[in-house]
């Protein structure tokens, strides 16, 4: 049995006196897409935090092939090979599309310019202009490409689609399967949750901090199920 | 008011060093959303120690290499005594902090070395004039508006063409995101403080060309000049607050070498009231862009 690229353990994430996450484990392997769906406040966004560092865990591990990554710096996850597309894109405006790539390769000094050029040629195309410039798109877009500049073992993706016109939302998730045929591991937190079980090889619906039920690909159209986890 | 090369170029070099102050406070306050209220006790320590070298009528280069030293070791422990432990707290426990670090320092400097002060005169012959096209201007106005803008374009190709300088913009603008992408927030926040450090010894050096004694309080009116003119040109980003330390260092010296004596006593006074004037029309300073808000932090 080979060692998943990221492993959760037991993950708890408390805010204050709010226990946002309640010792959730899930596995993601490489080249696998994992979901994490879940209604607003459902702890899937702390979870991600909680792996990233921002966040102390309150308890449980986080483990990047084996070792733990707990107790680490953001920056130190990062330069360890996870990389997180965050909420809301947080891409430079005021700096160029170029300098927010290399931006991305500051943990680890191996750039990988042409299969992200590849990947999304919007980027490309712009790298010289603002990145303020750039459509909510292109910007999603570049914030992937920003990530994925350091080969990343893992990629996060909190929200990919959050605000985007349906088009844009085809070719975010179009880029992800991509991604994931090229051997990244990637843990998507997503709203559109039939996008994503469709999407997914597996996906947890997580609702009040904890793991509810997992679904297969075969599941996105189970629309009962989907709402009956919902509402658990 | 009378109005000559002379004043002019004095104009030009009270602007150059003050300009030099407001980017080794904004600096700082980019990767760490602090003022530095200390700042000011920096270059009274690098004047201390060029009189220092001074009083025993060591070479000039070494007292200068002393004056970069002790304010660079001064730089570095503020920021691990101060700086590092600190940097979780909100930005009010920060100011505060560094108003006791400035006051500490104040408090040795009168301790170490009296009220009556030290003289620093290694570079006194930089009060000569040049004669420049017919026109006799100091030596020290040229040498410090030269010396500004040479730092301030070394400080653009830094900042503009290396890693270091792009993790440091990045950290200016979302610190949390930039550590996200594998940005050390210490080497960035090391950075800026030892840059932050060198331009003060650089004022240091110049500004006891134009004023020997050294006090105490040496530089400190200066210091809350150049906090006014960084707020006057918007703190925000560094271009503008460099701008706004240049203004202010400017019309000082070009009212106080202009206004008779008896008049620009009340130059601080009226330039504070400009600076007010100018923020009641623009709050988000003089040279941010027309729609930018006035800095919600510090």
């Amino acid at each position: 049995m080979t060692t998943p690229a990221l492993e959760l353990d037991e993950l708890e994430v408390r805010h204050g006196a709010v226990q946002a996450v309640r010792g959730i484990s899930l596995t993601v392997d490489r080249g696998e897409i994992v979901g994490l769906i879940g209604p607003n406040g459902a702890g899937k966004s702390s979870t991600l935090h909680a792996v990233m560092g921002l966040v102390p865990p309150g308890g449980g591990d986080v483990r990047l092939h084996g070792n733990s990554v707990v107790g680490r710096s953001p920056e130190d996850v990062a330069r360890s090979g996870i990389a997180l597309v965050p909420e809301g894109r947080r891409i430079f405006a005021e700096l160029t599309v170029d300098e927010n790539l290399r931006l991305g390769s500051a943990g680890r000094r191996f750039g990988d310019l042409d299969s992200v050029y590849e990947l999304f040629p919007v980027v490309r195309d712009f790298r010289k202009r603002h990145a303020g410039a750039l459509s909510g798109g292109q910007q999603q877009q570049l914030a992937i490409a920003r990530a994925l500049i350091a080969r990343p073992e893992v990629l996060l993706l909190d929200e990919p689609s959050l605000g985007l016109a349906p088009q844009m939302v085809d070719a975010v998730f179009e880029a992800l399967a991509q991604i994931r045929d090229s051997g990244i591991a990637i843990l998507l937190v997503e709203q559109r949750a039939q996008r994503t079980v469709a999407l997914a090889d597996r996906s947890h619906v997580l609702a009040n901090g904890r793991l509810r039920l997992t679904l297969g690909p075969d599941a996105a159209n189970d629309t009962e199920t989907l709402v009956s986890a919902y509402l658990s | 008011m009378t109005v000559d090369w002379q004043t002019i170029a004095d104009a030009f070099g009270l602007g150059g060093m003050y300009a030099l102050m407001a980017v080794g406070i904004g600096l700082v306050f980019g990767v760490l959303r602090l003022v530095n209220f200390a700042y000011g006790q920096l270059v009274m320590a690098g004047a201390y120690s060029l009189a220092f070298a001074y009083e025993r009528g060591w070479p000039v280069w070494v007292g200068i290499l002393l004056c970069f030293a002790v304010v660079i070791v001064l730089s570095v422990a503020m920021d691990w005594v101060v700086f590092r432990p600190l940097r979780t707290q909100t930005p009010a426990v920060m100011l505060v902090a560094t108003f006791a670090v400035a006051f500490l320092l104040q408090s040795i400097a009168l301790l170490w070395f009296g009220s009556l002060g030290k003289i620093a005169a290694s570079l006194s012959s930089l009060n000569q004039p040049w004669t420049v096209g017919g026109v006799d201007i100091r030596k020290i106005s040229i040498v410090a508006t030269v010396v500004a803008a040479g730092c301030l374009l070394a400080l653009v190709l830094l900042l503009g063409r290396t890693n270091v300088g792009l993790h440091m913009r990045a950290a200016a603008l979302d610190f949390r995101t930039a550590r996200l992408l594998g940005v050390r927030a210490n080497r960035v926040i090391g950075t800026a403080v030892l840059l932050s450090g060198l331009l003060a010894a650089t004022v240091a050096v110049l500004m006891t060309v134009q004023t020997p004694l050294v006090t105490p309080d040496f530089a400190l009116r200066d210091t809350i000049l150049v906090l006014a003119g960084v707020v006057l040109g918007g703190m925000n980003r560094l271009i503008s607050a460099t701008l706004g330390g240049f203004a202010i260092g400017f019309a000082s010296g070009f009212l106080g070498g202009a206004l008779p004596t008896n008049q620009s006593q009340y130059l601080p006074s009226f330039l504070f009231a400009a600076v007010i004037l100018v923020l009641l029309i623009r709050p988000g300073g003089l040279f941010t862009r027309f729609g930018q808000q006035a800095a919600e932090r510090v």
